[in-house]
């Protein structure tokens, strides 16, 4: 892992302070509300519904067990003794004070943690693969490249009030689990010819106006790629729109100028741009390479998993579904889930968070990850570590299997929460979890990814759901559109909006009947929900989602 | 009358030649007045151009921050300033882009005073890009 060089230090202590000034300034009038406000944005504070919220970086979604117990100090400290993991490998606090944030802040600071460029219109925390580092698909472990970028993007002058927000995600892995073509920059590792470089997809993103991102290079050498990303976000900050934010971000860019013109313009600054840059990032990047080598694999025996494996079958359902292949013999990434049925999507409790820190340094190398999925990921688990690793997670309520089923649901915190929000998110999350696994189907459906959005601004994906959920307000009442057949991998689509929307109390019942026309259509279990609406289309779903429209047209 | 502030704080202005409005600039123009949605592949650097003057319409349009970064990197080494909308929190990312000053309002002044600017007169330390670009 990246661990903060003296450098790093000193620059966070002063960011620090001054926020710290930046608050007391705004207190004595010096700065108006209209000037504090994109301030305290690039510091991670926002104004939610009720109060304020202080969304906290995990760059590239990597932290140690010491980063975790702080997180959780900080939300009993100065919250209500939980925080949120969102689907940017951040952790929100959704209710601190303004005057303890810079006391927050220098708490983060003592483990190398910031909240810098979270939000407000600057380049966001670099998000990256969840499994980096030890998944068995890997090209390259992406996490060194996304810390060269958190350096090169953090405080970059040129960037820090641009048309709106700008999110990159980076993947080393053919197999998509970083949403690339669904950010402003999508990041693919590749090679050619031996040599390391990127695929670069830009104008991907959710929101109101959904876009998969267009490759506007198929190749880039490796030692470009500062000076090319800092071609794309200064082209866009020159020419991107600023009249309508619902217009500014790149995705619109693209859309309005064109993907050829695009690039047209990003290599005619490319050409200016890259001379700027020594080729120092290269031998920074070589040493971060060596923060991120692998842990020392211990090679035992696997027998104790392999026991409880058969005489366990609560183990083996978890095993089953929460653990991935490791690129380590006798070693297993697991998953922890965060989706507890009925409990808040993404919310984790101070005392989980400190058992989870607690089994990354027993049994994890010292490492965790927070996934775009918002759940929790231990790397490096040993096999033979999982039967005891199962046991103490479900003291704490943490050893849900159902990482990929039904009830491992992104959603946005919605109405609850925010401020943006048009219906609720999270109860509508609850019900389907808690219903489905009342019906003990879960299993049974196997992977089956639901999003829902409060709003139409889809914080919570539903856009690239399999079943995509959106509240809207229509007239005082809460109504959810239904999507269907979205897709996050590298297999990216929008979902197709299957027809007018249901209130709360009808959702629950149509999702089920979409459901239950997949388990009757499938050609068998291997066959998933979204290769049987690829294979089948929309008409059948929608037929189950409106049996009214049917029995009028009989 | 603006503030010109500078690393040493709040001075008067020293620039007496005026400025001729960027679309009006002739080939021996000497000041030229950029307004925030400029290309700046069109701002032709010629040798008698001495002052260019980058308008900030609102601190949170950054526009103007990627005008003074192509105009360094195409080589203009003369005056460089920002003027308008620019507060002292973005004095540092003014200096580091290329400005060589900025030009602020009375009113501005007033409200955020010398002290709040050389705070942040250190904008040399504590820079990511000087470690990634060298």
């Amino acid at each position: 892992m990246y661990t903060y060089n003296d450098f790093d230090k000193s620059f966070i202590a002063t960011r620090n302070s001054q926020f710290r000034d930046q608050v007391e300034r705004r207190i004595d009038g010096s700065l108006t509300e209209d000037e504090f406000k994109p301030l305290r944005l690039m510091n991670g504070l926002y104004l939610q519904l009720h109060a304020y919220m202080l969304r906290v970086a995990i760059p590239y979604g990597t932290l140690n067990g010491g980063q975790m117990r702080q997180l959780a100090f900080i939300a009993d400290k100065w919250d209500k003794g939980y925080g949120h993991f969102t689907t940017r490998q951040n952790i929100q606090y959704n209710w601190p004070e303004l005057r303890d944030v810079p006391d927050m802040l220098d708490a983060l600071a003592e483990v190398g943690m910031h909240a810098i460029q979270t939000s407000g219109n600057t380049i966001r925390n670099v998000t990256a693969d969840h499994f980096a580092g030890a998944s068995a698909d890997e090209i390259a472990d992406p996490r060194p490249v996304a810390e060269l970028i958190r350096q090169w993007s953090t405080d970059h002058p040129e960037f820090q009030f641009m048309p709106r927000k700008f999110k990159i995600a980076i993947t080393g892995s053919p197999n998509d689990r970083a949403v690339t073509r669904a950010h402003d920059i999508g990041l693919r590792m590749v090679e050619k010819d031996g040599e390391a470089g990127f695929e670069v997809i830009v104008g991907g993103g959710l929101g109101r106006t959904p876009m998969i991102g267009k490759v506007i290079t198929n190749f880039l050498p490796q030692e470009d790629l500062l000076p090319y990303l800092e071609s794309v976000v200064s082209v866009w900050n020159q020419i991107g729109r600023r009249d309508n934010k619902y217009k500014a971000r790149i995705k619109i860019t693209v859309h309005e100028h064109g993907i050829e013109e695009i690039r047209r313009l990003v290599n005619e600054r490319f050409a200016i741009v890259k001379g700027s840059f020594s080729g120092i990032d290269q031998v920074r990047l070589a040493q971060y390479k060596t923060h991120f080598a692998a842990p020392d694999f211990t090679v035992k025996a696997k027998a104790v998993f392999k026991d409880a494996y058969h005489s366990d079958p609560i183990f083996r359902s978890w095993a089953d579904t929460n653990l991935s292949a490791h690129k380590a013999d006798g070693y297993s990434i697991v998953s922890i889930s965060i989706k507890k049925q009925g409990d808040t999507p993404g919310d984790a409790t101070s005392d989980q968070m400190r058992l989870m820190a607690d089994l990354a340094e027993t049994y994890g190398h010292n490492e965790l990850r927070i996934s775009h999925e918002q759940n929790v990921i231990l790397p490096h688990v040993h096999k033979s570590d999982l039967p005891a690793l199962h046991a103490a997670l479900k003291e704490q309520d943490l050893a849900t299997a159902n990482i990929g089923l039904i009830s491992d649901i992104i959603a946005c915190p919605g109405m609850d929460y925010c401020a943006l929000a048009t219906a609720r998110s999270i109860p509508i999350a609850q019900e389907i979890a808690t219903r489905f696994d009342d019906l003990k189907l879960e299993h049974e459906i196997g992977n089956l990814k639901i999003k829902i959005s409060g709003c139409i601004n889809a914080c919570g994906h539903h856009h690239v759901g399999h079943i995509g959920i959106l509240g809207l307000d229509r007239a005082g009442v809460e109504n959810y559109q239904v999507t269907l057949g979205g897709d996050h991998t590298e297999t990216a689509k929008v979902g197709d909006r299957a027809g007018h929307g249901f209130t709360a109390k009808e959702l629950v019942p149509a999702i089920e009947r979409v459901v239950d026309a997949y388990l009757d259509l499938r050609t068998g279990k291997d066959e998933e929900f979204i290769e049987t609406y690829r294979r089948l289309g929309l008409a059948p779903f929608k037929a189950a989602l409106y049996p009214e429209a049917q029995a009028d047209a009989a | 009358m603006t503030i010109l502030v500078t690393d040493t704080g709040f001075t008067a202005d020293t620039w007496d030649q005026g400025y001729t409005p960027f679309g009006e600039a002739a080939n021996d123009v000497v000041s030229i007045d950029v307004p925030a949605d400029t290309n700046p592949a069109d701002i032709e650097i010629t040798p008698t151009l001495k002052m260019v003057r980058i308008d900030f319409p609102s601190f949170a349009d950054g526009r103007g921050f990627t005008i003074a970064r192509m105009l360094r990197l195409t080589g203009y080494t003369g005056r460089l300033r920002a003027h308008g909308h620019v507060i002292s929190d973005q004095y540092p990312m003014a200096r580091r882009i290329g400005f060589d000053e900025v030009e602020i309002s009375q009113d501005l002044a007033a409200r955020q005073p010398q002290e709040q600017w050389k705070f942040r007169a250190d904008w040399k330390d504590n820079d990511y890009q000087d470690r990634m670009r060298g």
